[in-house]
């Protein structure tokens, strides 16, 4: 029996509102905002007392529901046997809505990939929310269905949490952490440690899109854009892969902040093997290219939000290619594991020629000219 | 994408570069000005595409690179008052001054902003009426018309809480610089495709004279760029000097014309310090004296600052092609991408920053 502890302020995210549709739109006209005494979220929603009660009774509760929540307890009990995979994550995305997403969506989608690059289904999520005071009910509302949406159409539910408020001034609007726990798959083996030479790089979808969403909103940048962050889970992606190639998949990870980049750069350090990168079948959508040159940016260092790379053996990579574009018809091979420059990267351009495509050494900023 | 991808043509690259391999005879040294031309030439991995007669040497015009210590500290002193809020382009945050850089005075609480647009420093301004906006406006003759112009819409619109911290600089007076330097290697300039777009190409032809070295205005992508190199390899194969157009898609003789004038409503030619060169006379601009009250110097009455280098820095020397940054003693070990002393190793294409990503890369050897 595994038991997971929560504060006391959350005893109370253990209310039943069944819902039966889970798209936004049917969720806002199933789920309204409740009828409150108030439209934003101040210091006392924090305090453990009557106001975090009315919060947490009239909205929060009826919002998330399953089983485990209602035993109403300190912390959510449960049995899981075999290996565990276990992961934590916080959120303190600005803006908080975003083309193609919220920043509850992302909360849940995000905890649930880290468990899923282990080669483990996740079982159940926890939920932390950190309010700066003056939150309108009505984005804190959006960001809960955003929670709910993710968390049901991912099969992954929510079964403890806590929430608290802090001063103006003292947050963005709304901070959030998940955790997430999952069984690994009995056939995946993943680890940097079985990365081989030889290898084949997998990717699963295009790049850089929920950078380019996110700075298509950010203040005093926005743009007009078609682009939508790409938030979504991968568990049911890697468990089919998994499944089909087992213990073949050497190495999932999800290139999130630092993008492509910054993942190829870790496994070549962590498995002291070079990584040969082919630009001209790297998927990039025509929009977010082109957001990325006018903005200056080097779309291998932008965000992925519903991106993963698998590294796995040449015996299986067209088969697993093949698996992957059945789900997602842009998934391709970009390049390989290699035995010449370890530790480094090296990406032929789409010309031909060769650069090496280092770690940041700090934020991606925009250049002047 | 459209009028980009033509310019990326795989056939054409290669082509081009059989044609400069079928030109070239004899080493050649080649400037190309700008830093964006530097950027592509990394990031396509051309470099170590050419024939290893040609050496490519990264020029100043990399805004970042030049802009003297002194003046990021002024900014950084602007920052650091309460009322002010500085505006500046994403790559400047990084550059090292005296003390520390813009990105670490916004931790530790100055009010620092990045921008795309100085326009969009001017509506900061309009939003916040009890604060001083200040714009760093760094640059060559490609952003000065949009920093012009933002000043021209500030006082149209009456907002008289912004200003500009001016550090325009010039690119004719620092090839001249380069070229009247009596070590200098440098046997032909690729010059800046944008800032001709703005100003023509009419300037370059008395230095092409002058100094005897071929000048081809070039673009951007990677076709340009080899297109650019062929015809420089050429005109040096053949012993002539002139000013040539590769970028003759974008870049007329007389540049643009409404730019110009509107960079003459607000600025005048002044004398520029230049990071690792030091002064060059009349290289630079400054926001004219007919519009004092928008020059962030003025209007705060900054008093001029001695900008203290790392004394064993020599990006002046890489600067203009005369060291490699491997000559340099803190290349490495003081100064890295993470922690740079000196601008070259700041942004990814100045040339320290190139050097330290490809050390001890065999495939890469023949970089540079």
């Amino acid at each position: 029996m595994l038991l997971i502890t929560t504060s006391a302020t959350h005893l109370l995210l253990k209310i039943f509102c069944k819902l039966l549709v889970v798209n936004r739109l049917a969720l806002q006209l199933n789920c309204p905002l409740p009828k409150l005494d108030f439209d934003v979220i101040t210091l006392g929603h924090g305090s453990g007392g009557l106001l975090t009660h009315r919060l947490l009774n009239a909205g929060v509760f009826k919002i998330l529901e399953n089983p485990l929540l209602q035993e109403q307890h300190d912390g959510a009990m449960f049995n899981l046997s075999g290996q565990l995979a276990f992961s934590t994550d916080s959120y303190v995305i600005s803006p908080i809505f975003f083309p193609g997403g919220n920043i509850g969506e992302l909360a849940v989608h995000g905890s649930i990939n880290d468990i899923a690059m282990c080669g483990a289904m996740p079982q159940y999520l926890s939920l932390a929310f950190i309010i700066e005071e003056g939150l309108t009910m009505e984005e804190f509302w959006e960001v809960l269905l955003g929670i709910k949406k993710a968390s049901e159409a991912a099969g992954v539910p929510i079964v403890t949490g806590d929430t608290k408020v802090v001063e103006r001034g003292k947050g963005d609007k709304i901070f959030i952490n998940t955790s997430a726990l999952g069984q690994v798959h009995p056939k995946a083996k993943i680890s940097s440690s079985r990365i081989q030479v030889g290898d084949r790089i997998l990717i699963n979808a295009p790049i850089a899109q929920h950078g380019v969403a996110i700075l298509s909103v950010r203040q005093g940048l926005e743009f007009e854009t078609t682009v939508l962050s790409d938030t979504r889970p991968l568990h049911h992606v890697v468990k089919k892969l998994i499944e089909a190639c087992g213990e073949e998949i050497h190495f999932l990870r999800d290139p999130t902040r630092g993008g492509v980049a910054t993942v190829l750069n870790e496994v070549a350090s962590q498995a002291r093997v070079g990584v040969d990168l082919l630009q001209k079948t790297l998927p990039i959508d025509d929009p977010v290219e082109g957001a990325c040159e006018m903005l200056g940016l080097d779309p291998l260092y932008v965000a992925n939000e519903g991106v993963f790379i698998a590294i796995v053996s040449s015996a299986v990579s067209a088969k697993a290619l093949t698996l992957l574009q059945s789900d997602f018809p842009a998934a391709a091979e970009i390049g390989k594991i290699v035995h010449d420059h370890p530790g480094q990267v090296i990406l032929r351009s789409k010309i031909g020629g060769r650069r090496v495509v280092s770690m940041l050494p700090g934020e991606q900023l925009p250049r002047i000219c | 994408m459209k009028y980009l991808s033509e310019y990326r043509d795989q056939e054409l690259v290669h082509e081009l570069v059989n044609e400069i391999k079928h030109v070239v005879t004899q080493p050649w040294t080649i400037m190309e000005v700008c830093g964006g031309q530097t950027h592509s030439l990394v990031k396509n991995g051309i470099l170590q595409m050419l024939p290893e007669q040609i050496t490519m040497v990264h020029g100043p015009g990399c805004p970042v690179c030049v802009t003297p210590i002194s003046i990021i500290d002024e900014a950084i002193l602007l920052a650091q008052r309460p009322e002010v809020i500085v505006c500046s382009f994403g790559d400047m945050l990084r550059v090292p001054g005296s003390e520390r850089s813009l990105l670490e005075a916004k931790a530790l609480g100055a009010d620092v902003r990045i921008v795309y647009s100085p326009l969009e420093a001017v509506r900061i301004a309009k939003e916040n009426p009890s604060r001083e906006v200040v714009f760093f406006a760094v640059g060559f003759e490609t952003t000065a018309p949009a920093n012009a112009l933002s000043v021209i819409q500030a006082n149209k619109l009456g907002v008289t809480n912004y200003s500009l911290l001016a550090s325009h600089v010039l690119v004719p007076p620092a090839m001249e610089a380069i070229l009247s330097d009596p070590e200098t290697t440098v046997n032909a300039f690729l010059a800046a495709g944008h800032v001709c777009t703005i100003m023509g190409i009419d300037e370059y032809v008395p230095i092409a004279e002058k100094y005897k070295v071929p000048i081809v205005v070039t673009g951007f992508e990677p076709v340009d760029l080899l297109q650019g190199i062929y015809m420089a390899v050429r005109q040096l194969e053949a012993g002539i000097a002139k000013v040539e157009n590769q970028y003759a898609r974008v870049v007329m003789r007389e540049g643009n014309l409404r730019a110009k004038d509107t960079i003459d409503q607000v600025f005048d030619v002044s004398d520029r310090d230049w990071r690792g060169i030091g002064t060059i006379p009349a290289s630079g601009w400054e926001v004219s004296d007919r519009l004092s009250h928008y020059n962030a110097r003025k209007k705060f009455k900054l008093q001029p600052m001695a900008g203290r280098e790392n004394k064993s820095c020599i990006a002046g020397e890489i600067m203009k092609g005369k060291k490699k940054p491997m000559d340099c003693p803190l290349f490495g070990k003081a100064c890295t991408p993470e922690n740079p002393q000196g601008a070259p190793m700041v942004s990814s294409e100045g040339s320290c920053a190139a050097y330290y990503h490809f050390r001890n890369s065999p495939v890469v050897e023949n970089f540079l």
